[in-house]
């Protein structure tokens, strides 16, 4: 079956932070997805000029829009219009879902460990509100690494799903500037902060890891060194380069 | 960036890369004999499906070509289609029509310098004329098939030829 382009129109902007916002779609015929899997977007010009990217998607297969977010990158040619000019009801093109291996369903069971370097929440996110909206009651840990307390994306809407529910547990770690009073971590992740907050490897836990390719790398490799299968470690490395 | 999983880390202690024919026949190598064979060295431009290119990229290695004639010594016979397995299991299946005639190699230098594991190494597969993900990471084996048959990039969604010409990157896309 061919993925064809879709005309999304934009139903709702929600910035999330001074660098993210989503974008609430509607696309006729969209056929659904699974949590973790992304989509093409398409811009094309007046002259003709098309640019394409790929997006993480953050809303639940159960939701009833299609929500994308999407971080403002410097000199994103892409990123710079859906984080700047985009008004509700401006129209884009998609096509997807795409992947079919970063991927979790309630029925995959756990426990659950997600790892999330900055925007790499974004497919999280879409695993935790399938898991929220199914009312799985899977154990899952969220370890989440931000540069800022204000850069933390989906920050009350983590707050409220863990404090709801005594299965989830959801722990923040701050890169650089910390507020006045923090008491949790502040640095990056670390061995030592998978072994205080990560499943221990005897737990099998499925492991989601999702960020800038050199925080992957880092956690991925500092996981395999605490005894977690290498077989379930799911990895999406962000980032304009690499091969 | 298409990786699955953690970067394997494998010591070249350990490495060996394999021919493995349809008759059962294989051909392997361990490091040492492996970086003794002869090597070809090219200049050429990559194709990411996550739509960056990346041009004049100088890479060395072993060209399937010369692997083909010193496996041929041992019996293996080719097929008409390959199955590129790694490290960690991870598949991606190509026809021998684009590996032979220069066109792919295993490549273990990158840019003058040994290929790093987060980039694939100690080796990769380089077939730079089709998209990158069919430029296996971390691959150990070359096993030959009767029929084409979808691997692991391409049983998640991936094309199964994947000509960046054609923009073939998801898989119906034609």
């Amino acid at each position: 079956m061919r993925l064809e382009w879709k005309t999304a129109t934009v139903e709702k902007v929600v910035e999330e932070t001074s660098r993210t916002r989503s974008l609430i779609l509607s696309v006729p015929r969209w056929p659904g997805h699974r949590a973790g899997q992304h989509v093409d977007v398409r811009l094309t010009a007046d002259d003709g000029y098309q640019a394409e990217r790929s997006y993480s998607i953050a809303s639940a297969p159960e939701d009833e829009k299609l929500a994308l977010t999407v971080e403002k990158l410097e000199d994103g040619e892409v990123s710079s219009y859906l984080c700047g000019e985009l008004r509700v009801g401006d129209v884009f093109e998609v096509r997807g879902p795409i992947g079919g291996y970063f991927v979790w369903n309630a029925k995959d069971g756990g426990p659950l460990l997600l790892i999330a370097g900055g925007s790499g929440i974004v497919p999280l996110m879409a695993m935790l509100r399938h898991r929220a909206a199914t009312r799985a009651s899977v154990p899952t840990r969220l370890l989440y690494s931000s540069r800022r307390w204000d850069d933390v994306i989906y920050r009350d809407e983590l707050v409220t799903l863990s404090k709801n529910d005594r299965a989830l547990q959801v722990t923040h770690t701050i890169t650089r500037e910390v507020p006045r009073g923090w008491k949790g971590y502040h640095r990056r992740v670390d061995r030592a902060m998978l072994s205080e907050t990560a499943w221990p490897a005897g737990e099998r836990p499925r492991v989601y890891v999702c960020g800038p390719t050199p925080f992957v790398e880092s956690v991925a490799n500092e996981l395999v060194a605490l005894g977690h299968d290498a077989s379930l470690v799911k990895t999406e490395r962000f980032g304009p380069t690499g091969s | 960036m298409l990786s699955a999983g953690p970067t394997p880390h494998t010591p070249l202690s350990k490495w060996s890369f394999t021919i493995r024919a349809l008759n059962g026949k294989s051909a392997s190598w361990n490091w040492d004999e492996f970086s003794a064979l002869p090597r070809t060295a090219i200049d050429t431009d990559i194709h990411c499906v996550t739509k960056w290119s990346k041009f004049a990229t100088a890479w060395e290695g072993v060209t399937i070509d010369t692997l083909l004639a010193e496996a041929a010594r041992h019996g293996v016979t080719p097929s008409s289609y390959t199955m590129a397995v790694s490290d960690g299991g991870y598949t991606t299946n190509v026809p021998l029509a684009d590996l032979t005639g220069g066109k792919g190699m295993v490549a273990f230098n990158y840019a003058g310098a040994p290929l790093d594991p987060e980039h694939g190494g100690p080796a990769r597969l380089l077939v730079p004329h089709l998209y990158f993900w069919k430029s296996a990471k971390w691959v150990r084996e070359l096993r030959f098939m009767e029929n084409d048959a979808p691997g692991f990039w391409e049983s998640v969604g991936y094309h199964i030829y994947g000509d960046p010409w054609r923009e073939q990157r998801y898989s119906g896309d034609p």
